[in-house]
């Protein structure tokens, strides 16, 4: 019987580029359907009720909401020669440990580089800083944050790369000046199929923040 | 009786009165791992501490060989996945994906709701009541037609849902509101008893310290 997969997402989500990405390393073929987060769709609030948010991945009528837990329901799914993540407890362990850390700490300080004003963002942007420079020191001299292969973590992160420029252009400062090794890692992933499939560019994030703002009502 | 062999070091950086750190006692007991507990005074953290979770300096921290894991939902899987008696988690992927979800449930959302009624009084500590009683009401539902959320056993989402038994529904007396009613709530009532009756067969010492400090209230 073949797989019904839908994705309930938003093409400017970091977090949907996950689940994209991840599904586009297995090969996995899917129904992309865009949301509009401003008008949810019954499909949306019947798949996701307890959050009302994207992304959704729909197995075979199935839900499965959050997009980390998604990549891990991928790899578990669709076991392929190349997992997304390791199989030794200890390394999988740490490499959820820095998925995790993403998910806390990325968005939010990011989102005050453009949504905020003043102090405010000027701590958002020194938190973010800080924050990337972390993740720097734990991807070191590697290729990937896993080490030679792509997966996990790399997965977590490279979303955000596609809203560097925004971030540079509203917070006034460069990501590659503060972070080169970080940068670096990003053009190395965007070389790969799935993730260049499933990002959508800098230039079109940038044109999209003030049109965001405006539905989100911030000056 | 789970293998040990002697060359098996594992050691708990925790808190009697975190429910993250009883988490893993919990795990740990149900596994019947040995293990070390070493009690963290959170006001002055311990260098040990400091050196094995230098990005967040919290417990708990589980250390398996000399090798530090911290995130206490990180710290039950790699728990479930190092000693596979009595697993914790299910092993269906949509069934894992659900536990997940509602595990991160739990903890960001019911958890950080929960505890902003400290502190609160009146309209706006009825807000937060409110809210968090919208969360628990999903919680409520999914245990519908079932003994635990693990279903016919005690599983991942019942350990960290401990969180609920055993502290929110504690911290009733000290905010002087019943933010978990039985009316309101007749499944997570039926399911925290269940959870002492386990505490009691099995003798889980976690369980039981807690237990202890229960039976006072409410003969329950």
């Amino acid at each position: 019987m073949a797989d019904e997969v839908l994705l309930l997402d938003f093409w400017p989500s970091m977090f949907g580029m996950r689940t994209r990405i991840a599904l586009e390393e297995k090969n996995v073929k899917f129904d992309y359907r865009e949301q509009d987060l401003w008008n949810k769709s019954p499909i949306l609030l019947e798949m996701n009720p307890v959050h009302k948010k994207i992304p959704v991945l729909i197995h075979n009528g199935k839900p499965v909401c959050e997009s980390l837990i998604q990549v891990e329901y991928i790899d578990e799914v669709w076991p392929s020669k190349t997992p997304l993540l390791p199989s030794d407890p200890y390394q999988r362990a740490h490499a959820k440990f820095w998925g995790d850390f993403i998910d806390k700490k990325v968005y939010a300080s990011a989102r005050l580089i453009w949504g905020a004003k003043g102090e405010e963002q000027e701590a958002g942007k020194k938190e973010f800083i800080e924050i990337l420079k972390t993740l720097e020191s734990e991807l070191g001299d590697k290729t990937y944050f896993g080490g030679e292969t792509f997966g996990y973590v790399d997965i977590a992160l490279i979303g955000f790369s596609s809203w560097f420029k925004a971030y540079e252009k509203f917070g006034d400062f460069s990501i590659e000046v503060e972070c080169p090794k970080l940068i670096a890692w990003a053009k190395r992933c965007v070389k790969r199929e799935s993730v260049a499939k499933s990002l959508p560019g800098s230039e079109k994030i940038t044109k999209f923040v003030p049109e965001l703002k405006k539905k989100l009502g911030i000056e | 009786m789970a293998e040990r062999s002697d060359s098996e070091e594992v050691k708990l950086l925790g808190m009697w009165a975190s429910p993250f750190s009883r988490r893993i006692e919990i795990a740990l007991t149900l596994k019947d791992v040995s293990y070390e507990f070493s009690e963290e005074d959170i006001t002055n953290k311990s260098s040990l501490l400091l050196q094995l979770n230098p990005v967040y300096k919290m417990i708990p921290v589980l250390v398996h060989n000399g090798k530090p894991i911290s995130e206490s939902l990180l710290i039950l899987e790699y728990i479930d996945e190092t000693w596979r008696d009595n697993p914790i988690l299910p092993q269906d992927p949509y069934e894992r994906a659900m536990a997940r979800f509602w595990a991160k449930f739990v903890d960001e959302q019911i958890y950080v709701t929960a505890m902003k009624v400290v502190g609160k009084i009146g309209e706006e500590r009825d807000a937060v009541v409110e809210a968090t009683r919208d969360l628990l009401m999903f919680l409520e539902k999914e245990l519908v037609g079932k003994d635990f959320f693990g279903g016919r056993s005690l599983g991942f989402v019942d350990i960290v849902a401990t969180l609920v038994a055993f502290w929110l529904m504690r911290t009733e007396e000290i905010v002087g509101v019943k933010v978990v009613p039985v009316e309101k709530f007749p499944e997570i009532h039926r399911w925290r008893f269940e959870l002492f009756e386990v505490s009691i067969k099995t003798k889980t010492t976690s369980f039981w310290a807690v237990t202890e400090v229960l039976t006072g209230v409410n003969g329950c």
